[in-house]
């Protein structure tokens, strides 16, 4: 590369630094700490360019938001459930006997300069960091960027997405107004539905019965330190990771899977990703500035015997609160115990169970593939339709239990019967994503049949020629090489058989079962899989060239067996 | 066929077509014409520029507009100063960002850079002298050859478990069977919320619904008349509030259908329900007159109030709890008796 | 009943019903008929006018007597009985424009009102002249501009608890069974609000004026009024209906904004055809 000869020569103690400006800070650091060696490999550092790989991004550039927020907001709030009277300038809730908490959260609305949008900011920031969150292990799933050496960091990123949710709801929870009083009562009824010990795991959190005193406070310290405290941890670890195994990359012209092409942290990638920072902290304070998020002062003080329709949680809670309206109402009382299975199922069971479907995925992929290579190069969606498949499945799921917990707000703005959009989710969570994964993986299939139709007779000219004895054919024109390339540039997969139940001599093979469910799998995963063509189709495709069109129109048809392989006319 | 071929650490596809290399590197206009550079150059300047004059104007309107008059100054219908600062402020920072993004995308380099990727792996010497040194601190700690001291580390390591458990137990009381007990009690009288007054049946009209509160609830106003009956306040009040909040509904006589033994629980028609949802305990006041049937706006649970509180729809399990009326000697509605079975969510002790 | 559910194709059955009809109409209409018990004179005509609109416009579902009628093979109402429902019940539900109605459904909608004024009034007159009932509130609760700020706080804690959770905390509305709605309660008249506690129409219960005072009532509107007409501080309220449209907006105007920009950023832009 022409270009290397740009990287700043390595920084030594002993060579004068004087030509390179910023040279003396440099050497005195230096001369401290040590870390041009770290710098020198990390300044120039290549990140590839492309959309899609900016979504973790908004996520963490969120959460910075939120800590600049939180840190103007905890400088009033008061975590505090103590019952005081409001005379503050918000006549509507005058001689109102509420919590101090409550009543911060006014004063910083309505009394501190600017308060108002720092807490609106703060919660479009968490909205955004929870949705960022979900699109960025969206392109991570689909792409199969999880897979070997990235086990460890999808985990990373699970971790940060179940904290995120908690840290959310715990921050939902503490102006404690109406809404994050009837969610906190939600919560009480989760905890109390744990089979055997949950009034005492409730009295425990509560400090005794619903609502107590001590709730507010206790959350507060979980969602300002002990929370954050984990999230800084874990980002810190999914970064230095991302560092260490490097940004994967798309298939293309140049690039392989033991080489990274795009542009150097140092500028270009500090001046995008940094310039990105600016935008999204802009684009939550815009938002902040135009849209009024959580109205509290519209709720009112929390009061056990007071609700407002349409009480719903923040968004990401959204499908757990589905989960909740649709479950039917069982509840069991054997062993002399009561057994709520309507509350601990959908919000217990269902809740960690996305968790751990989403930590168990990768290696779950990696049994049955048994592909043990590094990975550095992404997959197109398409190109692993099992997985796509079961990804639109698991998005079905969850954009279906979603709509159930705003089944109220859709039965009232669409004009529905709200029992009969229960009764429809009740169904459809179960039959949606199996068309849902069914539907996905034919259409994988069949681009990836498009595809090879197009590495091997090129694209449509829309030049229809004649050829002597009158037969017409539409002539297509090779795709250039480059294309070719990233259409082809994938592994071809195979059905794993399994291993013989006996061996030669009779003797029961010994983990015959494992290998015939294996084998299950593998067939499950690969059976349908459209391969891309060999070398020597290309070859053979190529050297036909125009005539195979005409010899081929008579017929009406022409195309790629489910195996990949031309059918030859 | 044995499934994949394992190419172990290549990870190279096996695609058919030769790596036709990087495409050639084509130079943007900015990089060729030298008006259109200085454009961008004024471009990115001019939006950090104005981010710079907004930022001031952000400072500006801080002390400009007034902060302590609710409500009169509006942009839009919108507070002016939540609109002014977050607009200011917001647009300023979305220039500061594009200006960066442009400089980037103009103005510096964009040649593609290469860079190898190493194997995540350490290469086998590093492993192997990492083992061996690993397995040197174990055999110099003779962990290996003296079981008595690992397994007595390992069971008082264990035991310090029991400590952070048992220093949790301060967080709360035990349940016991407070969460099947309210401050309802024989005789208390059944008053209106937010107002206290106390009701006569003959105040209660068909198809009324009134939100209702054990009087020791309801503040009077009267701190002496409160010390007399009892009145409980802060968070005793919403603690107990949280289970003994009502609903008290009228209809037709011949339109309820008592369960066995709640046949005379109400006055003329007049019934009353715990407020509480049996499923987590949102506070349920959705009452229809014609089909008594009441629902939780939380999670759709469907009670009908004609029928003894049976759940009709939703997730909850247990009917709505329903508080025997009486009538006292000044012949305001009373309670006889506290619920006779528990308000709220279950919980696995409640039988 | 078989006898007559088996003969009900009989050619002479429709004369029969329709001559049994009559009849019944006929006694009914002289059992239940308006007798105004105390009007002076031109309260009176009021009534009378009244009673012609009733017959023109209200009659088919309500019977000629407004003594109700009953669905086709149902014990359900088609069009209520009106005896005993009060002035303000007709006030609330001519005046609303959701009677008459286009068609029986779950819910009967709010709409333009079909009749002025003074008709509306003179409908009035002849319904609470059938029995008694509640009459339209006095002015003087339904107006509030008199009210102190303490006083719209204590309407603010009976909204709270008798009327958000079906109408919402700023009265956006929200969902009933069977399709059914609490309506959103925008822009209504104090004078409906009233009515609408005071008579409970369709499936809203009652609030009698023994329970939530006329005081209490008036309260309850100028909260209302004071929590919709306040300026929406933090900017666009998104429909007032919480975190549902809250979550709409992140995803699309946060996330969507945001993804238009890194599909910016990560775009080759245009390419010069001279070389450097």
């Amino acid at each position: 590369m022409s270009h290397a000869s740009s990287v700043p020569p390595p920084v030594t103690r002993t060579a004068p630094l004087k030509k390179t400006p910023g040279a003396g800070p440099v050497k005195w650091l230096d001369d401290r700490v040590g870390l041009a060696g770290l710098a020198k490999k990390n300044l120039r550092k290549v990140f590839p360019d492309h959309w899609s790989f900016m979504l973790g991004e908004i996520a963490l550039y969120s959460f910075i938001v939120l800590l600049i927020t939180g840190v103007f907001l905890s400088l009033w709030f008061k975590p505090s459930m103590a019952e005081v009277t409001y005379n503050g300038p918000y006549s509507l809730l005058d001689g109102v006997s509420m919590s101090e908490a409550f009543s911060s959260t006014l004063h910083i609305s309505f009394e501190v300069r600017g308060g108002l949008l720092m807490r609106q900011i703060h919660h479009w920031a968490a909205n955004l960091f929870m949705a960022a969150m979900t699109v960025h292990m969206l392109r991570i799933f689909f792409t199969g960027a999880f897979r070997k050496p990235r086990e460890i960091n999808w985990l990373v990123g699970v971790g940060l997405f179940s904290v995120g949710l908690i840290e959310g709801f715990a921050g939902y929870s503490l102006p404690d107004d109406l809404l994050s009083g009837t969610g906190l009562r939600f919560v009480d009824g989760l905890v109390r539905s744990i089979p055997v010990v949950g009034s005492y795991i409730e009295f425990f959190i509560f400090g005794g019965e619903f609502p107590g005193d001590v709730l507010v406070p206790r959350l507060y310290i979980v969602h300002v330190l002990l929370i954050p405290g984990v999230l800084i941890g874990l980002i810190t670890l999914h970064m230095l990771l991302l560092v260490y195994q490097k940004h994967t990359q798309w298939p293309g012209p140049g690039r392989t899977n033991r080489n990274v092409v795009g542009y150097p942290v140092l500028p270009v990638y500090a001046a995008k990703a940094g310039g990105f920072f600016f935008v999204v902290f802009g684009v939550t304070a815009i938002m902040g500035a135009l849209f009024q998020i959580n109205a509290v002062w519209n709720y009112g003080p929390y009061d056990p015997a007071q609700v407002t329709a349409g009480s719903q949680p923040d968004f990401y809670m959204g499908w757990a609160e589905g989960a909740v309206r649709i479950m039917p109402n069982w509840e069991s009382h054997f062993f002399g115990l009561t057994w709520s299975w309507n509350v601990f199922v959908p919000s217990v069971v269902v809740l960690s169970s996305l968790f751990v479907a989403l930590a168990v995925y990768p290696f779950i992929e990696g049994w049955v593939t048994k592909d043990h290579r590094e990975h550095h190069l992404l997959q197109r969606p398409r190109d692993a339709p099992v997985r796509t498949g079961i990804g639109v499945a698991g998005m079905t799921f969850y954009g279906l239990l979603w709509a159930a917990g705003g089944n109220d707000i859709i039965a009232t703005k669409f004009h529905l019967d709200i029992y009969a959009i229960t009764w429809f989710t009740r169904f459809a969570v179960f039959v949606g994503p199996v068309l849902a994964f069914l539907v996905a993986k034919r259409i994988c299939i069949s681009l990836q049949r498009q595809d090879n139709e197009r590495v091997l007779h090129g694209y449509e000219t829309g030049i229809i020629t004649r050829s002597v004895d009158g037969a017409y054919a539409e002539r297509h024109t090779p795709i250039p090489v480059e294309e070719a390339f990233v259409l082809t540039d994938r592994d071809r997969v195979a059905v794993a058989a399994a291993e013989a139940d006996t061996d030669e001599s009779g003797v029961a093979a010994p983990n015959r079962r494992m290998s015939r469910l294996h084998a299950r799998a593998s067939a499950f995963y690969n059976a349908d899989v459209t391969n891309p063509p060999d070398a020597g189709e290309i070859e053979e495709a190529q050297h036909h060239g125009g005539r195979r069109e005409l010899d081929a129109a008579p017929e009406g048809f022409r195309g790629v067996s489910e195996t990949g392989i031309p059918k030859d006319h | 066929m044995s499934g994949l071929k394992r190419v172990d650490g290549t990870g190279d596809s096996e695609g058919p077509l030769p790596n036709p290399g990087l495409s050639e590197h084509l130079p943007r206009p900015t990089d060729v014409d030298p008006a259109l550079e200085r454009r961008a150059e004024r471009q990115v300047a001019g939006m950090f520029g104005l981010a710079t004059l907004l930022i001031l104007g952000f400072c500006v309107a801080y002390f400009a507009i007034p902060g302590d008059t609710l409500g009169k100054y509006t942009v839009l219908g919108f507070d002016a100063m939540n609109f002014t600062l977050g607009m200011t402020l917001g647009v300023a920072l979305l220039l500061i960002g594009f200006g960066a993004i442009q400089w980037a995308k103009k103005l510096m380099d964009d040649h593609e850079i290469v860079e190898l990727r190493h194997s995540s792996a350490s290469s086998p010497e590093d492993r192997k002298v990492a083992l061996e040194e690993l397995s040197a601190g174990a055999t110099e700690s003779g962990i290996g050859r003296r079981p008595l001291i690992r397994n007595s580390l390992i069971g008082a390591l264990g035991v310090l478990g029991f400590p952070a458990v048992v220093l949790l137990a301060d967080l709360g009381p035990l349940p016991g069977n407070a969460p099947s007990t309210t401050v309802w009690k024989k005789g208390m009288r059944v008053v209106n919320d937010v107002s206290g007054t106390p009701i006569k049946p003959s105040e209660i009209e068909l198809g009324q619904l009134i939100n209702a509160e054990p009087i020791v609830l309801v503040p009077t106003g009267d701190p002496k008349t409160d010390q007399q009956l009892g009145v409980l306040e802060g968070t005793e009040q919403l603690t107990a509030k949280a289970k003994a909040a009502v609903i008290l509904v009228r209809m037709r006589p011949d339109e309820i259908h008592a369960p066995a033994g709640r046949e005379n629980w109400d006055v003329d028609g007049i019934l009353c329900y715990s407020k509480i949802c049996t499923h987590v305990g949102c506070p349920i006041s959705l009452y229809e007159q014609q089909t008594h049937h009441v629902l939780c706006p939380c999670h759709q649970s469907t009670f009908d109030l004609a029928n003894g509180g049976e759940v009709l729809f939703g997730p909850a399990a247990r009917p709505l709890p329903q508080l025997q009326l009486g009538v006292d000697g000044d012949g305001y509605l009373i309670a006889v008796d506290d619920f006779q079975v528990t308000v709220g969510p279950s919980y696995p002790q409640m039988d | 009943m078989r006898f007559l559910s088996t003969r009900r194709r009989h050619p002479l059955a429709g004369i029969i019903v329709v001559l049994f009809a009559l009849t019944a109409m006929g006694g009914l209409y002289s059992l239940l008929g308006p007798r105004p018990a105390s009007a002076d004179a031109g309260q009176s005509d009021l009534v009378k006018q009244g009673q012609q609109l009733f017959l023109v416009g209200c009659a088919t579902c309500h019977g000629l007597a407004a003594q109700g009628v009953l669905s086709n093979g149902s014990q359900s109402n088609y069009g209520p009985s009106l005896v005993g429902v009060g002035a303000a019940a007709v006030d609330f539900q001519v005046g609303t424009g959701r009677m008459p109605a286009a068609q029986v459904d779950t819910q009967i909608p709010r709409k333009r009102p079909t009749y002025t004024d003074a008709e509306i009034q003179a409908l009035a007159a002849y319904v609470a002249s059938l029995g008694p009932g509640p009459a339209i509130p006095d002015a003087k609760y339904t107006d509030i501009s008199g009210l102190s700020a303490a006083d719209v706080s204590r309407g603010g804690a009976f909204f709270r608890t008798n009327c958000t959770a079906c109408h919402n905390s700023v009265g956006a509305g929200g969902a009933l069974p069977d399709g059914r709605y609490a309506p959103a309660i925008r822009g209504d008249e104090g004078r409906y609000i009233y009515e609408a506690m005071l008579t409970g129409p369709q499936q809203m219960p009652v609030f009698s004026d023994d329970v939530i005072t006329p005081q209490d009532k008036q309260a309850i509107i100028a909260y209302i009024n004071s929590v919709q007409s306040q300026p929406s501080y933090g900017g666009s309220a998104l429909g007032g209906i919480g975190p549902v449209s809250e979550g709409l907006a992140a995803w699309v105007f946060g996330i969507g904004a945001l993804v238009l920009v890194t599909v910016w950023i990560a775009a080759h832009g245009a390419r010069a055809e001279r070389k450097e």
